[in-house]
């Protein structure tokens, strides 16, 4: 007999070899699987089943109490594999895990039966089927616990740095709050500058701070800090490995202009012909083909913007640090990192999607990020707000919410957060200039959840006069001489149907993922939520994790937030991703493959099978390089004779459960000390 | 007589399916109770020798169920169970087993709906064919 708690480790060799002792353990989780599944009945069953020493059935087992149960009887019945029937092990496999360890029993050799997620919430009206079929997933564990083995989880060393995708004020904020914290940070940037969509922003709800005036000193500091490296214009290529030891590749585009010559004086722009849409302006300004998106750019160096530049070199003659580089080529940087904060952002909804409201075909249609370059004194008009059309200041202006958002049709339902108070935020600005102006909201509801945000609103009614309607207008037609819009809506409130003449109209252009979201999720392996943002590992525990260990989440990839929430889940997501660089190793799944030598025949079928590189042949049998096999599985599927296997996945637990999942009849019953109590 | 009630054998990797069933559990979609998962890290995994014993232990039917193309974690294992599987579905005639009995389907984390919509279709259409050939002997 075993003595499993002294041995610890060593007991491995023992514990293969000796008769199975199980324990089994029933939870109710309140009335969550007690409602539906008759658990105690359940624990009767398992009592009966073939090793199972103690089977019991508890109202919540991941519960101090509950734990104590499992490691007392782990220490009085001597049992050597444990068996809970409770949640999915997506959510509580660990718990118990630790239990097992606390109590000096393997952690590997427990198995958990999904009766919560996969029985009692899914057959709440079956509550006879859904006890079978408890009873089904408890004999399958029970089976599987039956060829469980210790496994020893490796420990791998941490990397001491960070890579950081996306420059917008999230990932600026976790770059900042890591390289603070004296961890070495990638901070990776798509376009030309850090900033994103803050830095095109005018003025910031509640407190109207001006955005650009909190945000560059930000951007600055991120330049400064001696443990900031800035990558901009580049994109991250390909992501290997795993949390501790990422290998990352970077192309960094070739700007042609050298970044360490640039003094950002801008002379060649000046002296540059070609005058092209400037998307940080939304398009509205011009820029030149050599160019800085905005003033205040980080780093402030100078870039060709290669489809537009006709070659003439007049930026060149006029360059006298000789920056300019015609021949530069892009680069790839090779970096190694132990964690990865994702911050790619968002981007705006496309408001020609709504062709009711004629974006896109009426001049004097607008986004609200279009406003806030109108308004900007450093945007395209110099801060005055005129109609595309002909120039004019408008006097009456609509800003219609929830355009793309909270609109299934579009397939976007949920809610973009901020469109409600940015808007309100324009249309009191608007006000503040132009008191006399006829300034309207048409909204569904308005929601202003934050700090300060209800009182910004009630001003806005209150003391601004702004004119909010309720309904969401059905459609808007130009007048097609005056190039004034007509607003078609029924305001729900006085249940009649209304026409508002117009100037100009503001779209509350919603919030959705990145457009290379695909990208990425494909590069990281990450998964989204059904709104397509990047999703959390769990969505009030874990907030800004994800299910790869390493990878966390920072801002509006993870979905629709205001300035505030974004930085707080910055600084979140740093906090997170120091923890194991801190720690400066961690300790990393044991499930991969191995070879049972004597069965090898040496075909060499797993080494084709494998995408990875991971299987060499030695002495013609099949060997393993754990350190890098990632556990999938493929080898072992492929192999003909059994020979390569995958720890914690053999043949033999799988078809113990196959089995025991189609052969109904109880085994043989658990001799001694048969327990089934509460 | 009792309604035929089809034993079901699901293999489902851990990253997408799985965790797809677990969201059909939080968001409390209703399904029949017939199928018995089974958790895989990867469909990369699935031994086709465990689909041939599902059926001659027994199942009625047999669900594989992995991450849609692009999104496995390790990169390409559900394209290795789909040849696997469009081999099975050469192999399963010949053992008597109609084809259909075997199904195999791209299920996220994300889609609750779709797990669950999943499990309602294939129990609907192995109760539809009957008892398998191989079960009615058991
Ligand atoms: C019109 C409008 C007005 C707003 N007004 C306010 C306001 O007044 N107050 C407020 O609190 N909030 C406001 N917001 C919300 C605010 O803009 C966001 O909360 C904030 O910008 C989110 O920051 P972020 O870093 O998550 O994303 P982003 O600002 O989108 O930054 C993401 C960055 O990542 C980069 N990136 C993307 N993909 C990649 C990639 N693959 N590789 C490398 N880099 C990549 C992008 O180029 C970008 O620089 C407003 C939003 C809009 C649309
Ligand atoms: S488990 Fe996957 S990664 Fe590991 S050796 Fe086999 S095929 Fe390669
Ligand atoms: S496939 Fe199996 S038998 Fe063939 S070399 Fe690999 S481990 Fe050996
Ligand atoms: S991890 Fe889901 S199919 Fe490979």
């Amino acid at each position: 007999m075993a003595e499993d708690k002294e041995k610890g480790e060593k007991g491995t060799k023992n514990e293969e070899k000796e008769e199975p002792r199980i324990g089994v353990y029933v939870c109710h989780c309140g009335i969550n699987i007690a409602g539906v599944v008759d658990c105690k009945d359940v624990a009767e069953y398992a009592s009966k089943l073939k090793n199972v020493v103690v089977a019991r059935d508890y109202k919540y087992m991941c519960s101090d109490p509950g734990q104590q149960l499992i490691k007392d009887d782990i220490k009085e019945h001597k049992l050597n594999r444990i068996v809970v029937a409770a949640c999915s092990p997506r959510m509580h496999e660990p718990t118990f895990r630790r239990a097992l360890e606390e109590a000096g029993l393997n952690p590997f050799l427990f198995e958990q039966a999904n009766i919560r997620e996969h029985d009692s919430w899914v057959h709440m009206k079956q509550p006879k089927e859904a006890t079978e079929k408890a009873k089904d997933l408890t004999r399958m564990a029970v089976a599987r616990a039956r060829h469980l083995e210790p496994q020893q989880k490796p420990k791998v060393k941490v990397e001491k740095a960070a890579l950081v995708i996306g420059g917008g004020v999230a990932g600026i904020q976790s770059a900042l709050d890591l390289a603070d914290m004296g961890f070495k940070v990638y901070l990776v940037e798509k376009t030309p500058s850090l900033g994103g969509k803050m830095a095109q922003l005018d003025k910031t709800f509640p407190t109207m701070d001006c955005s650009a005036c909190i945000l560059t000193p930000k951007m600055v500091d991120a330049a400064r800090h001696e443990n900031i490296e800035i990558i901009t214009y580049a994109e991250v290529e390909e992501v290997d490995g795993y949390i501790g030891n990422f290998k990352v590749k970077i192309r960094k585009r070739a700007r042609q202009v050298l970044e360490d010559k640039c003094t950002g004086c801008g002379l060649c722009a000046e002296a540059c012909p070609v005058e092209v849409p400037n998307e940080f302006d939304q398009g509205l300004g011009v820029r030149k083909a050599i160019y800085v998106p905005f003033p205040q750019a980080v780093p402030l160096v100078y870039t060709i913007d290669d489809e537009a530049c006709l070659g003439c070199g007049m930026c060149e003659a006029v360059c006298g640090p000789e920056a300019i580089d015609y021949d530069q080529k892009d680069e790839i940087l090779e970096l190694e990192v132990g964690t990865i904060i994702v911050a790619t952002g968002f981007d705006q909804f496309d408001a020609t999607r709504k062709p009711e409201y004629g974006y896109g075909r009426y001049e004097n249609v607008i986004t609200g990020l279009e406003f806030e370059r109108l308004v900007n004194a450093s945007g395209p008009t110099g801060g005055k707000l005129l109609r595309p059309s002909d120039g004019k200041e408008p006097h009456r202006i609509g800003f219609i919410l929830c355009v793309g958002s909270r609109d299934a049709k579009v397939g976007n339902p949920y809610c973009s957060r901020v469109c409600c108070m940015y808007s309100i935020k324009n249309a009191r600005l608007y006000k503040e200039k132009h008191p006399e102006a006829e300034v309207y909201i048409f909204y569904m509801d308005i929601r202003a959840y934050g700090k300060g945000y209800e009182e910004f609103y009630r001003q806005a009614q209150e003391e601004y006069g702004i004119k909010f309607i309720r309904g969401r207008p059905g459609e808007i037609v130009e007048d097609p001489k005056t190039k004034n819009l007509l607003v078609r809506v029924e305001d729900t409130l006085l249940g009649l149907p209304l026409e508002v003449e117009l100037d100009l109209v503001v779209l509350a252009a919603g919030m959705e993922p990145a457009r290379d979201s695909d990208k990425i999720q494909r590069l990281l392996r990450l998964s989204r939520s059904a709104d397509g943002f990047f999703s959390e590992a769990h969505p009030k525990l874990r907030p800004v994790d994800t299910l790869t260990d390493g990878i966390y989440l920072a801002g509006t990839c993870q979905g629709p937030k205001d300035i505030p929430d974004t930085v707080a889940q910055a600084s979140a997501a740093a906090a997170r991703a120091a923890i194991p660089m801190a720690k400066g190793e961690v300790e990393t799944e044991p499930i991969v493959a191995f070879v049972r030598k004597e069965l090898c025949i040496g075909c060499r079928i797993c080494e084709r099978t494998c995408d990875f590189g991971v299987i060499t042949m030695v002495d013609r049998k099949a060997h393993v390089n754990e350190a890098i096999c990632k556990g999938c599985g493929a080898c072992a599927a492929a192999c003909p004779t059994g020979a390569m296997q995958v720890r914690h996945f053999t043949d033999e637990q799988i078809y113990a459960m196959i089995e025991a999942a189609l052969r109904g009849d109880v085994e043989e019953g658990g001799k001694e000390e048969v327990k089934a109590e509460a | 007589m009792a309604e035929f009630e089809p034993k079901i054998i699901a293999f489902m990797c851990n990253w997408c399916s799985y965790a797809g069933g677990d969201l059909a559990g939080t968001s409390r979609l209703q399904y029949p109770p017939n199928a018995r998962i089974i958790r895989l890290m990867c469909t990369a995994r699935l031994d086709p020798a465990y689909v041939l014993k599902a059926f001659a232990e027994g199942a009625d039917g047999v669900l594989v169920a992995g991450c849609h193309i692009g999104d496995c974690h390790y990169v390409s294992g559900n394209l290795k169970a789909e040849k696997r599987v469009e081999m099975l579905k050469k192999l399963l005639p010949e053992l008597g087993i109609e084809p259909e009995r075997l199904m195999l389907r791209w299920i996220s984390a994300a889609e609750g709906e779709r797990f669950a919509n999943t499990m309602k279709e294939f129990i609907a259409r192995i109760k539809k064919l009957g008892p398998s050939p191989l079960s009615a002997g058991v």
